[in-house]
């Protein structure tokens, strides 16, 4: 039963990271962005939670209006700034979105303080399955794993069978090609990267209640996801979700064997792969 | 764009100018301008990499920090450690990093090593965080500073913040004609034609893969000594010297200084560590200097949006007016 949990809480982790690094691997499949504010907008959604939350007092009304907010704000930052950034060095990209990452980070400071906050979860979800006596399993979380099964499944749907997702295939494997067949590259880059950033929010929201939310926490999980990139192999969505699940079973088997070391079973996990396959296991040499 | 390099009176100006500061200069500055001499070792330690080699690291803080902790932990607790002992100790415990973590990532190119970098970066810091290894999230106080005794006499008495800037100055200097002699030599040749166009160097039988290793062994043992130097200086190490933030923050002296000029990277130390001072001055911008990466973090999307090529840009344009430029290989098309 204990091995249960566990693996339940790594499915769960492992669904969380893939909505996280699902958005960064497409933002950067398709405009080749590389983009270190992704967790800045996990960090954002998270404190959308705890603020909305407060001010309605209840998590489902802080959902839809957190990732209209994150929708909004993702939207304006790539109009003004990270459009910018297309045409320019990798390097460039880096340092520019770890400029909005202190931005982001002090913003935060000013508005809400330092300290870590709980968010309650919802009433309807606040109940434990028992498992044995003395074992049970909270239902937020396995509620937390369908959604994000759910999201995971709509967002193939979307990129196999829909006139979009056609667009977003076609501009992650060839960009000019596809501007020149009439694709209006400069709206379908901004709302691919907004929708990532309120993915992103989204992923911060519903993890709210289970992380708490504290400073930081954002620089935290994208490292996580670029092992997720990194081993799933850039611009790869079938990649990203093996990566993520094989991260999320690292991570809880290494606190489970070994708690001091467990933030490093994630990075050996990585240091295999770059030996093994570099270019990542889902993409071609 | 031509590879340049100021003319050698003017740096041997600059560095006599630089030697008489502790002349004039109060303790504070005097303080504040080894802190300065530390980060531009370290930022031409990254500029190697970036700049040179075309290899942007997003963790090179790791080697800057792990010699710090190098030294911390073999430092007696409350008498001075020998610095012909800890200094080499250090600076072989990040060239041993750096080589481990070099031997993977340089295999990787791109958007990929910059990830790569960071990630393993994370990872030493997390060990250093978690573990109590080097005392944890605590860190580990260094009481007393090291000693350089030559034969029983002391020439430099690094307890002295002037003295210490001195031993700063020194070591900076040279790091700097060591990067200067290294880069117009074949090695460095070899570095340039990697940045342009790896896979020609290929062709025509360089072994990329030793060289590319090699640039980063030898940028991790000068961020190790730029992290021995930081960590005599403040006293004490903990895992934030490490942390991917101040990895970012060495970038950025990188960029703002102008990448591949080693005139730049000094530079970028200078500014940046005075921006950092004029922004975190409560004088200037009161109850918000506490926030002051706000400022911090909008100047550095500024400056990528319209200074690419940092202040050197600016000198290297003042320069060709001076027609003081060696024409060494082309540049702009790296870019």
């Amino acid at each position: 039963m204990f091995y249960l949990i566990q693996l339940l809480n790594a499915v769960q982790y492992g669904l969380l990271l893939f909505l996280l690094s699902s958005g960064l691997t497409l933002i950067f499949g398709i405009m080749g962005v590389i983009n270190l504010a992704h967790g800045s907008f996990y960090m954002i959604g998270a404190y959308l939670a705890y603020w909305l939350a407060k001010l309605t007092g209840s998590l489902w009304l802080a959902i839809p209006i957190g990732i209209a907010i994150a929708f909004g704000i993702g939207l304006l930052l790539e109009t003004t700034i990270i459009s910018r950034l297309y045409r320019r060095d990798h390097l460039y990209q880096v340092l520019l979105t770890f400029g909005l990452i202190l931005v982001f980070e002090e913003l935060r400071s000013i508005l809400f303080g330092d300290e870590v906050h709980g968010v309650a979860v919802p009433a309807l979800l606040d109940f434990s399955i028992p498992l044995t006596e003395t074992l049970s399993y909270p239902v937020y979380r396995l509620f937390v794993t369908a959604v994000c099964l759910g999201i995971a499944g709509l967002l193939y749907l979307v990129i196999h069978r829909t006139r979009v997702g056609m667009m977003i295939r076609a501009g992650n494997s060839n960009r000019e090609m596809a501007a020149s067949l009439g694709v209006n590259i400069p709206v379908l880059f901004a709302l691919v990267f907004a929708f990532g950033m309120a993915l992103a929010a989204f992923t911060g929201t519903i993890a709210a209640p289970i992380s708490s939310v504290f400073p930081g926490m954002g620089n935290q999980i994208l490292i996580i996801c670029f092992v997720v990139v990194v081993i799933g192999g850039i611009g790869s969505i079938n990649g990203a979700m093996i990566a993520s699940l094989a991260i999320g079973l690292a991570d809880t088997l290494g606190k489970v064997v070994a708690a001091e070391y467990s933030g490093v079973a994630v990075y050996l996990v990585m240091a295999v792969i770059l030996l093994w396959r570099p270019q990542g296991i889902a993409n071609k040499a | 764009m031509t590879h340049i390099t100021l003319p050698r009176p003017l740096l041997i100006g600059i560095a006599l100018l630089l030697a008489l500061f502790p002349l004039f200069g109060a303790t504070y500055y005097v303080q504040l301008g080894a802190k300065i001499l530390i980060m531009a070792i370290f930022a031409l330690s990254l500029d190697l990499l970036v700049g040179h080699t075309g290899l942007v690291s997003l963790g090179h803080a790791a080697y800057f920090g792990i010699a710090a902790y190098a030294l911390a932990l073999i430092s007696p607790k409350y008498e001075a450690a020998n610095l012909w002992l800890t200094l080499p100790f250090a600076l072989a415990a990040a060239a041993t990093a750096a080589f481990v973590v070099g031997f993977l990532v340089v295999r990787t190119a791109g958007v990929y090593f910059i990830m790569v970098t960071l990630a393993f970066a994370q990872m030493i810091y997390s060990i250093f965080h978690d573990t109590k290894l080097g005392g944890g999230s605590d860190g580990i106080y260094i009481y007393v500073r090291p000693e350089l005794s030559v034969a029983g006499f002391k020439p430099l008495d690094l307890e002295s913040p002037a003295q210490f800037y001195y031993l700063a100055l020194i070591l900076l200097v040279v790091v700097y004609a060591i990067l200067d002699r290294l880069l117009h030599a074949p090695f460095g040749r070899a570095l340039a034609g990697i940045r342009v166009n790896e896979q020609r160097m290929r062709s025509i039988g360089y072994p990329v893969f030793i060289y590319k290793l090699a640039a980063f062994v030898l940028a991790g043992i000068l961020a190790g000594l730029a992290g021995y130097l930081a960590a005599c200086q403040f006293g004490f190490v903990n895992p934030d010297i490490l942390a991917w933030h101040q990895s970012g923050i060495v970038l950025m002296m990188v960029i703002l200084g102008g990448m591949g000029r080693l005139h730049g990277a000094v530079l970028g130390a200078l500014s940046y560590v005075l921006i950092q001072e004029a922004v975190s001055a409560p004088a200037l911008l009161g109850a918000y200097s506490k926030h002051w990466q706000l400022a911090m973090g909008s100047l550095i999307v500024v400056i990528v949006l319209v200074l690419p090529h940092g202040i050197g840009g600016f000198i290297d344009v003042a320069l060709r007016r001076f027609s003081y430029t060696h024409r060494n290989g082309d540049r702009d098309d790296a870019i």
